[in-house]
């Protein structure tokens, strides 16, 4: 037990912890100079998040977190394979596009695997756009984060182009409804929380699988192995180049099929034809780095910050301004960049004196 | 003709602060930190220097007023960036992650400041800095046209920002010590040169440019500024990369993507673009398009600095 304290996972999830309450504590302040007359009820209601809806309110905050765990699966996935993909907001619109595409057209495709075939379509738009910075660093040593940057915009102007010409609903400027057949299933869910859509069954999914591929699995290993030393890798008989290209794949792949998961709920939410680049994508940074990059961290961090979101949302009857969650979340994010300092403290002070630990070692050996 | 000139004279307004802001980011890799947080930056620089115009511009000469302005812009970017260079240069954190941390908090905390002191988000303020025509300058064909008419002094600033830049990067100790800094630290530091010394000064002069570049974007193309530089920060990043590190070549990639910007938002306009059939689509998408050409022909041997984004670290090898 004593061992499991003092393990790096817990340090890790306890170094989050910090950087979080950090920014809570910033949120409380910033709260306080906003109006502290109701600092206290807004503070309260920011936290208490999705919950002060009861099971509503659990519903709207697994449903706002579907897409940027999916897109904050797509950044830290990259992480561990030592790129940054910042090109989630392009890989997710493209996979959204595709989605909503397939769910108005594709009629012919009965039942269920309507939608099934549309989100795998979305995950393979998704990763043809991730494979463009993934193919251009591999090859032509093209630094991925500005190739993902260019690769958002072409992506946000060619669907903004499409649209128009395919599945477009002139009056409100934004896609069509998909049809029935393309929501994605509740799985039962909905007896359990009344709003719910199937998405975080198909997310929690994604985790799983992730988590498999980098931990449980040779390929996974050579992937994380090109991320820390492609030398190393290299001369270990790892085809380098071939694996930046998967890993930027199996990336973009992600955050399309967050695209999809977005535009499928059957929440009524179209894609709307505007010039800006998709806020779910950048979220999904946050989510990453929040999440330290591990999927079970991504599946957390994506459901905080979701429940935050939603608290801001709320909060707004108190006359505070959600913004106050962004900054809540910048700060969180700017703290955990100093992660490896705080791990280093807690190393200095660990939690159980490591004369004990030695001692329950020896009595279990 | 006129289409042309009409066009080439409002390139400056896109180019301009593009220009300046990859400057700034010039200088900040150039000193071996990557400065992801410029769009966050520039929305700083921007909604101070407007909230300054905003109170100030009845009471003053408008040009003493955007003088003032751009210097407090300036100054509110270099205190901004204060908060990643620390993070970068002193706690070694990862740079993506202070930047990207940056760029989320710049807008809202700037919503949150407006509300603040004033109802809405947005604050406004009129366009009185447009400069009609300056004498004798204007007269001269072509670059009259261009330059010195219907043109704000940003413009200017932007032009004497590039030569600046170029001067102390180049010809001067300073630049030259900011250069090794970037390349080979422990070179620098082994001739004597205080690596976290240059850094800072780059990342902070970045800070500075970037501020300004924020403003320089939002005054002439709005009549308020609503936390928002449209992704201008990020633009920039890929016109620096564009113009291979190097301020000249920065300066043609800006009049480059300036130039196709332009004709995507003036286009409906223009007799002879709408005569080619040729969708707008085609000349959103022209500069990342090329971008991205030109980065595949010229990685290979890249000319980014070869310690950018590393923290500094004395004791290794």
């Amino acid at each position: 037990m004593k061992k499991i304290l003092n393990s790096d996972g817990i340090k890790d999830l306890l170094s989050s912890c910090v950087a979080v309450f950090i920014g809570l504590i910033f949120g409380l302040i910033v709260i306080l100079i906003a109006n502290s007359d109701y600092a206290v009820e807004g503070f309260l209601t920011l936290i208490s998040g999705g919950f002060s809806n009861g099971a509503r309110g659990i519903g709207q905050v697994i449903n706002q977190a579907v897409p940027i765990i999916l897109t904050g699966l797509s950044v830290g996935f990259a992480f561990k394979t030592g790129l940054f993909n910042i090109g989630t907001p392009g890989q997710f619109v493209v996979g959204a596009f595709v989605a909503i595409y397939v769910g108005v057209e594709w009629t012919f495709l009965p039942g269920a695997l309507h939608w099934i075939v549309a989100i795998i379509l979305a995950g393979i738009a998704g990763s043809l756009w991730g494979a463009v910075p993934g193919l251009m660093k591999a090859y032509l040593n093209v630094n991925e984060v500005i190739s993902s940057i260019i690769m958002n915009y072409i992506g946000m102007y060619t669907v903004n182009y499409i649209i128009p010409l395919t599945v477009f609903d002139s009056m409100k400027n934004q896609t069509l409804n998909v049809n029935q057949n393309a929501i994605i299933s509740k799985f039962g869910l909905d007896l359990l929380v009344p709003n719910i859509n199937g998405g975080i069954v198909v997310a929690i999914l994604a985790v799983v699988v992730i988590h498999i591929i980098l931990n449980k699995t040779t390929f996974g290993f050579e992937l994380k192995a090109c991320g820390f030393s492609p030398d190393a890798s290299k001369y270990a008989g790892i085809n380098a180049k071939q694996k930046i290209v998967f890993s930027m794949m199996i990336a973009g792949a992600l955050a399309g099929i967050g695209g999809g998961l977005l535009y499928l709920a059957g929440s009524g939410q179209c894609l709307q034809v505007v010039d800006t680049l998709a806020p779910e994508g950048f979220n999904g940074i946050a989510v990453a780095l929040l999440g330290l990059s591990n999927p079970f961290g991504v599946l957390i961090a994506g459901l905080f910050i979701a429940h935050i979101t939603i608290g801001g949302s709320l909060m707004q009857i108190y006359g505070f301004i959600p913004q106050i969650v962004d900054i809540i979340v910048a700060i969180t994010i700017y703290f955990s960049a100093f992660s490896l300092l705080i791990k280093q403290f807690l190393n200095k002070h660990k939690l159980f004196n490591a004369d004990n630990i030695k001692k329950e070692e020896q009595s279990h050996g | 003709m006129d289409d042309i000139l009409f066009l080439l004279s409002q390139t400056m307004i896109f180019a301009i602060p593009l220009l300046i802001v990859a400057l700034g980011g010039l200088f900040s890799e150039r000193s071996g930190v990557i400065n992801i947080a410029l769009e966050g930056i520039m929305v700083i620089g921007a909604f101070c220097g407007i909230f300054f115009i905003h109170f100030m511009q009845d009471s003053m000469n408008p040009q003493l007023c955007l003088i003032i302005a751009i210097l407090i812009a300036g100054v509110a970017g270099m205190i901004f960036t204060l908060f990643h260079a620390i993070a970068s240069i002193h706690l070694k954190a990862d740079q993506t992650i202070s930047g990207t941390a940056l760029n989320i908090f710049a807008p809202a905390f700037c919503i949150f400041v407006a509300r603040l002191i004033q109802q809405t988000q947005q604050v406004e303020f009129t366009d009185v800095f447009r400069i009609k025509e300056i004498p004798i300058l204007s007269s001269i064909p072509i670059i009259g046209d261009i330059l010195f008419k219907n043109t704000y002094i940003t413009t200017f600033l932007g032009i004497l920002i590039l030569i600046i830049s170029w001067f102390i990067l180049y010809k001067t100790k300073f630049g030259l010590r900011l250069r090794s800094c970037g390349e080979l630290p422990q070179a620098a530091d082994s001739a004597g040169i205080n690596v976290y010394k240059m850094r800072y000064a780059g990342t902070l002069i970045s800070g500075f440019l970037a501020g300004i570049g924020g403003l320089v974007f939002v005054l002439p193309t709005s009549t308020n500024f609503n936390a928002d530089v449209a992704g201008y920060g990020f633009l920039a990043l890929a016109v620096l990369i564009f113009g291979q590190w190097k301020p000249w070549r920065i300066a043609g990639a800006a009049f480059f993507f300036g130039f196709m910007k332009t004709i995507a938002s003036a286009y409906s306009g223009i007799d002879f673009f709408l005569s080619l059939g040729i969708p707008n689509y085609f000349y959103k998408i022209t500069p990342y398009i090329a971008t991205l050409l030109v980065l595949a022909f010229v990685s290979k041997n890249s000319a980014a600095p070869k310690a950018e984004g590393e923290p500094y670290d004395k004791g290794k090898r």
